[in-house]
């Protein structure tokens, strides 16, 4: 007798593993390339106008920062399900900071992109005061989001917006090293400055997830090497960072290799974040049904711990 | 005032899953998407064992994240409480879908049908909906259901003609549905009367999906 091949499953399995929290699928790589990209474009094109406080600005690092966002947000477009809609985006700014997002990102464009064309530093300094703003309202996107635990925590807006300024930072570390670019002082010490304090902001996120609880994936995620700001890591782009500020040979390296990680780490950190630790809620019962004369048992959270 | 909600009587469900294939057979849902489902429970060990059964689907929040976080306004509440979805102006960025705290909301990219090879069931062909491609949906409480039923003089709920289907169905009496607004509503009284509790409760959404566990006369 021919077997016949059963149906495809695709209901959810029984039991607990139904009701326990799972990866979320509605955001995938392209979601993540938005906060990779928008998070170290807008810290790049701030940094870059701050520098030139103290240097002549480098308009081919804003110009690349002004690249990084537009890519981060074509990567948005492609997740997308109905793209020419993709207007529709600006309609509710009383609430959504998916809005306020796009709405922030009209004016950085439009005065960034003028400053690069005219190079009036005003309309930099300007396109960095939206830039910033897209980046805040990138963070708030994610605290938003009630359905995942690992993003919701209000100590996640810092730690976001951190990670993006110590990105572009190490990112116009990059272009100044390897470029004709003059120097910028003092460069080194504001990077190290910016990672140490995402690495504080790093672990003041991961001690209140862990106080108020999360899914046993999402700890097991951030706890492992993809989480991307373990102290060794952290530890050594400092280390890099102050061989950079001393004045020695090969300092042109250091700050490569600094900014270079600076920014790698925190596309990982993102990357893991949006991706891989974050489960959703799961299910829950407060109290379990009395069955007959039975008593009614206590009820569950499967799939949850506090770490 | 009027705010619609479905209680679940956990001591009566029996997790038939019959609700599920009612609304799988009135909104013609693709494979893999269950606008109401019911979840199994089963903890401890022999003879320490409890289990439950739990419909689950769109809570209808008094206050949903899933509307708040929305860009283009697509995700709509009623006066009546009942959560909506517009077709025609969400772009599916899915940002609602990770804003739910129940997991209600999914998204289907292509068509697709139970039997796969591109061929139908009459059901499915009747409720086919190409505007519902590559944008968010959810349990819509049967509204078309409900707003024919009011429009007749029925009483959701009460009138099989103006209540959801997974209601309808419930073969074990263990799904209810009416006005909380209305203190003599059939859920107003069940309210009084058993104990009850809503799901992730702490979250702030206000569920519209009640939960009794047994009657308050027992202790």
């Amino acid at each position: 007798m021919t077997p016949i091949d059963p149906a495809p499953m695709v209901a959810d399995p029984v039991g607990l593993a139904a009701v326990s929290p799972k990866p979320q699928t509605s955001w995938d790589w392209r979601a993540a390339a938005n906060f990779m990209a928008g998070g170290a474009g807008t810290g790049l094109f701030a940094a870059t106008m701050l520098a030139g406080l103290f240097a002549p600005v480098i308009w081919g690092a804003a110009f690349a920062a002004l690249a990084l966002v537009g890519a981060g947000l074509f990567c948005v477009l492609l997740e997308i399900g109905r793209r020419w809609r993709f207007l529709n985006v600006f309609r509710n700014a009383r609430t959504s900071w998916m809005t306020r997002e796009a709405m922030m990102a009209v004016p950085f464009f439009a005065f960034g992109g003028l400053s690069w064309l005219t190079g009036w530093v005003v309309l930099g300094w300007l396109g960095a005061l939206f830039g910033l703003a897209f980046l805040y309202c990138q963070a708030r996107i994610l605290r938003a989001a009630k359905g995942i635990p690992a993003w919701r925590k209000p100590e996640l807006v810092p730690l976001i917006v951190s990670t993006g300024l110590a990105e572009g930072t190490g990112l116009l570390g990059v272009v100044v090293a390897t470029t004709t670019a003059t120097g910028v002082p003092g460069l080194g010490m504001a990077l190290a400055a910016l990672v140490a304090a995402r690495f504080v902001l790093w672990k003041r996120y991961r001690r209140a997830l862990g106080k108020t609880g999360a899914p046993v994936q999402t700890f097991r995620v951030l706890d492992g090497p993809r989480s991307g700001l373990i102290g060794a890591g952290q530890a050594a782009i400092l280390a890099l960072a102050g061989y950079a500020m001393l004045g020695l040979p090969l300092q042109g390296l250091a700050l490569v290799l600094a900014g270079l990680a600076a920014a790698g780490t925190g596309w990982l950190f993102k990357y893991t974040l949006i991706t891989r630790a974050a489960m959703n809620q799961g299910f829950a019962v407060e109290r379990m049904p009395a069955r007959g004369a039975g008593e009614s048992a206590p009820g569950i959270k499967p799939g949850w711990t506090t770490a | 005032m009027t705010r619609y909600a479905i209680v679940a009587d956990l001591n009566r469900c029996v997790g038939c899953q019959t609700c599920t294939a009612a609304c799988k057979h009135a909104n013609a849902t693709a494979p893999g998407v269950q606008w109401r489902k019911v979840l199994d429970f089963e903890t401890g060990e022999y003879p320490d064992v409890s289990r439950a059964f739990v419909p689950v689907g769109c809570m209808h929040c008094e206050t949903p994240s899933c509307m708040e976080v929305c860009p283009s306004t697509a995700t709509g509440q009623r006066a009546d409480g009942i959560v909506t979805i517009d077709y025609d102006i969400c772009i599916g960025c899915a940002y609602c879908a990770v804003a739910c705290p129940y997991q209600a909301r999914y998204r289907v990219d292509e068509p697709s049908a139970a039997y796969g090879g591109g061929k139908t069931m009459r059901h499915e062909a009747a409720r086919e909906d190409p505007a519902r491609l590559g944008v968010a949906q959810k349990c819509t409480l049967c509204v078309d259901v409900i707003d024919a039923g009011v429009a007749k003089g029925l009483v959701p709920g009460v009138d099989m003609g103006a209540t959801p289907v997974c209601v309808a169905s419930c073969i074990a009496g263990a799904l209810h549905m009416g006005d909380l607004d209305d203190p003599d509503s059939n859920v107003s009284q069940l309210l009084r009367e058993k104990r009850h509790f809503r799901m992730h409760e702490e979250m702030g959404n206000g569920p519209g999906f009640i939960y009794f566990t047994m009657a308050k006369s027992r202790t």
